[in-house]
């Protein structure tokens, strides 16, 4: 197994290179000693887009809370801006799973971002200054990602895209290097899904900051993603989307058959792996499903 | 005492006792403060007040309040053991009170059915509570206080306490303020940022054991719920600022205790349910106030842009291919 290699390891990462933001080699992922997925070897560099695939429970989530210092690896190293990774690391900001909020909830949307400028601190803020830098970082915030029109509107009466977007301001408010995303776009209509991928670009190229992305859905990022990182069946893959998905490189990770389709659309559809598709090929169905 | 067998008020026994209230309302305040019971319910009153409306804001937005209900409980057997054994009630609920939510802190959300958990751990508390008042052979009038609060009894010494209790857990409060309102709204992104969500939640608890023990003399054990959930409900509610959710919180509670302490000096009903009831109908206010105004906001707004039709059969494709 890679992952328990001694380092250097043997095999040479993606994209080595000077200032990476993320630099990982031989790195696992697990809990208890158990192991989700190993032998993930790859680098993000300044500025660069990698959305994170895989299926539920592939582990992918916990990718991101690696990177956060919330959970060591299970082995391999793992790198963030050259050092190990550390809760608090102001460099980076992260958004978390889109979570209901109570709709009873009044608190403005301003505070909301507010509280990614100086939520950490101790004590209260009392100095004038700092609340006018505060206003300021968070007006800045609010206007990138267009929000500014409901800055004092009550969050729980907010939608659920609005609330999105709230969440990428109080991510973005303190100018992070890395932006971690975990499934923005689940629970988006598709014209929302669209707004939120090309939002994140746009950020991503007026502020410079990379960004790791995790999703289950590629479609809407495929115009706006530089690398993909496919996580299944315990084992990882990284490379441009069309490298990463093949039917030839997704059947091998899976260890089962599984088609990648391309629609007219540019569109690409992961086919056979779930059993309610009830598709021909499914490795998925067996006979007695097949009605 | 009245012969005519009219209703009237416990304090018109006392000397000096001026029936009102008049149409002068510093008169009838300084009516009230003449005697040294009332004056020790407003201090004491006031202080406990205070920080249940401050905890009970964060009660309300870690969604918290059947753990304070249920430490309120657990705290009656510590009052009940403690009157059996001959120390201060108050003494006892705050004993049992702090190790409880301590323990429910330390839980936090990881315990599976940690609702079963607590509702079990408030019945067999309540039951033994029961217990230790039915092995008392002292007066019930003890027991009966600790369900239903004694505001009016309140010594100058327990004053004291409740003060310097007040001024403790204000201290604390100031000074987590920030990471406790950023781990009460989004705890995911408050630990990624570095914050202890764990040790700020115990920290958390124990404050709300401290207020609960205090506010236990107002309202007594078993109607606390209303002046620790109800300032909070309604300012969740209806502040934008978090610094005005508190300000409205903490004023509410303090209102509520001074009209009820009042209203209970004129009349012969208990303070606590003057405080129950003003929580009630402040809430009820509240409610209709919010659905008042976000009718009135969401009549303002334009007409969302319409989402796309998408074909419900090409949609469900989609989603049932996509998802890998």
């Amino acid at each position: 197994m890679r992952g328990t290699q001694p380092f250097p390891p043997a095999g040479p990462p993606a994209a080595p290179g000077p200032g990476a933001v993320i630099e990982a080699s031989g790195l696992a992922s697990g809990y208890g000693g158990k192991i989700i997925w190993s032998g993930a070897d790859f680098s993000v560099g300044p500025g660069e887009f990698l959305t994170v695939l895989g299926p539920n429970g592939a582990g992918k989530s916990t990718l991101l809370r690696m990177m956060l210092g919330l959970l060591p690896p299970a082995g391999g190293t793992l790198r963030v801006f050259g050092g190990p990774p550390e809760r608090g690391n102001p460099g980076i900001g992260y958004v978390p799973q889109r979570r209901a909020l109570d709709p009873d909830l009044s608190i403005s949307a301003e505070d909301i971002v507010g509280l990614g400028v100086d939520g950490h601190r101790w004590g209260v803020r009392l100095s004038p200054r700092a609340g006018r830098q505060r206003r300021e970082a968070v007006a800045g915030a609010l206007a990138a990602v267009g929000a500014s029109g409901y800055a004092r509107r009550a969050v729980g009466r907010l939608s659920g895209g609005e609330q999105q977007r709230l969440q990428l301001a109080q991510a973005l408010v303190t100018h992070p290097r890395l932006l971690l995303l975990d499934e923005p776009l689940a629970s988006l209509d598709l014209r929302s899904q669209q707004e939120v991928s090309q939002l994140v670009a746009d950020l991503r190229a007026e502020q410079d900051f990379a960004v790791v992305l995790v999703t289950h859905d590629v479609n809407p990022l495929l115009p706006v993603t530089d690398r993909v990182m496919y996580i299944a069946g315990g084992s990882v893959s990284v490379g441009a989307p069309d490298e990463v998905i093949t039917s030839e490189n997704l059947s091998r990770l899976y260890q089962a058959e599984v088609e990648v389709i391309t629609d007219s659309r540019g569109r690409v559809f992961v086919v056979g792996l779930e059993a309610e598709a009830a598709h021909p090929h499914s490795p998925a169905t067996t006979a007695g499903a097949q009605s | 005492m009245t012969s005519t067998g009219m209703i009237t008020p416990l304090a018109a026994q006392i000397p000096g006792f001026t029936p009102g209230p008049g149409w002068n309302l510093i008169a009838d305040v300084q009516g009230m403060l003449r005697f040294a019971f009332m004056r020790n319910a407003f201090a004491a009153g006031t202080a406990s007040a205070i920080v249940a409306g401050l905890i009970g804001y964060f009660v309300v937005l870690r969604e918290s309040s059947f753990a304070a209900h249920a430490i309120s409980h657990i705290g009656f057997a510590g009052a009940a053991g403690a009157v059996l054994l001959g120390f201060s009630p108050v003494l006892g609920v705050a004993v049992l009170s702090l190790a409880a939510s301590g323990a429910m802190g330390v839980l936090g959300k990881r315990l599976r059915g940690r609702d079963v958990v607590i509702g079990l751990i408030m019945a067999a508390s309540l039951g033994l509570g029961y217990l230790f008042i039915s092995l008392y052979t002292g007066n019930a009038q003890n027991a009966y206080s600790i369900l239903f609060g004694q505001i009016f009894g309140i010594t100058t010494g327990a004053v004291v306490i409740t003060i310097g209790t007040s001024v403790i857990v204000l201290a604390v409060l100031t000074a987590i303020f920030r990471p406790l309102l950023f781990a009460s709204l989004d705890e995911e992104v408050a630990q990624a940022r570095g914050i202890r969500v764990g040790a700020i939640g115990i920290g958390f608890m124990l404050l709300m054991a401290l207020a609960v023990s205090e506010a236990v003399q107002v309202s007594g054990v078993l109607l606390i719920f209303a002046l620790l959930v109800a300032p909070g409900a309604i300012a969740e509610r209806i502040a934008r600022r978090p610094a005005a959710a508190l300000a409205i919180s903490g004023g509410l509670a303090v209102l509520i205790t001074w009209i009820s302490l009042a209203l209970s000096y004129y009349t012969p009903y208990p303070v606590s349910f003057y405080v129950t009831s003003l929580a009630f109908v402040g809430y009820l206010a509240a409610r209709a106030w919010t659905a008042w105004t976000g009718r009135a906001g969401r009549a303002r707004r334009l007409a969302p842009p319409s989402r796309g039709h998408h074909d419900a059969g090409v949609r469900a494709t989609e989603t049932a291919t996509v998802r890998t």
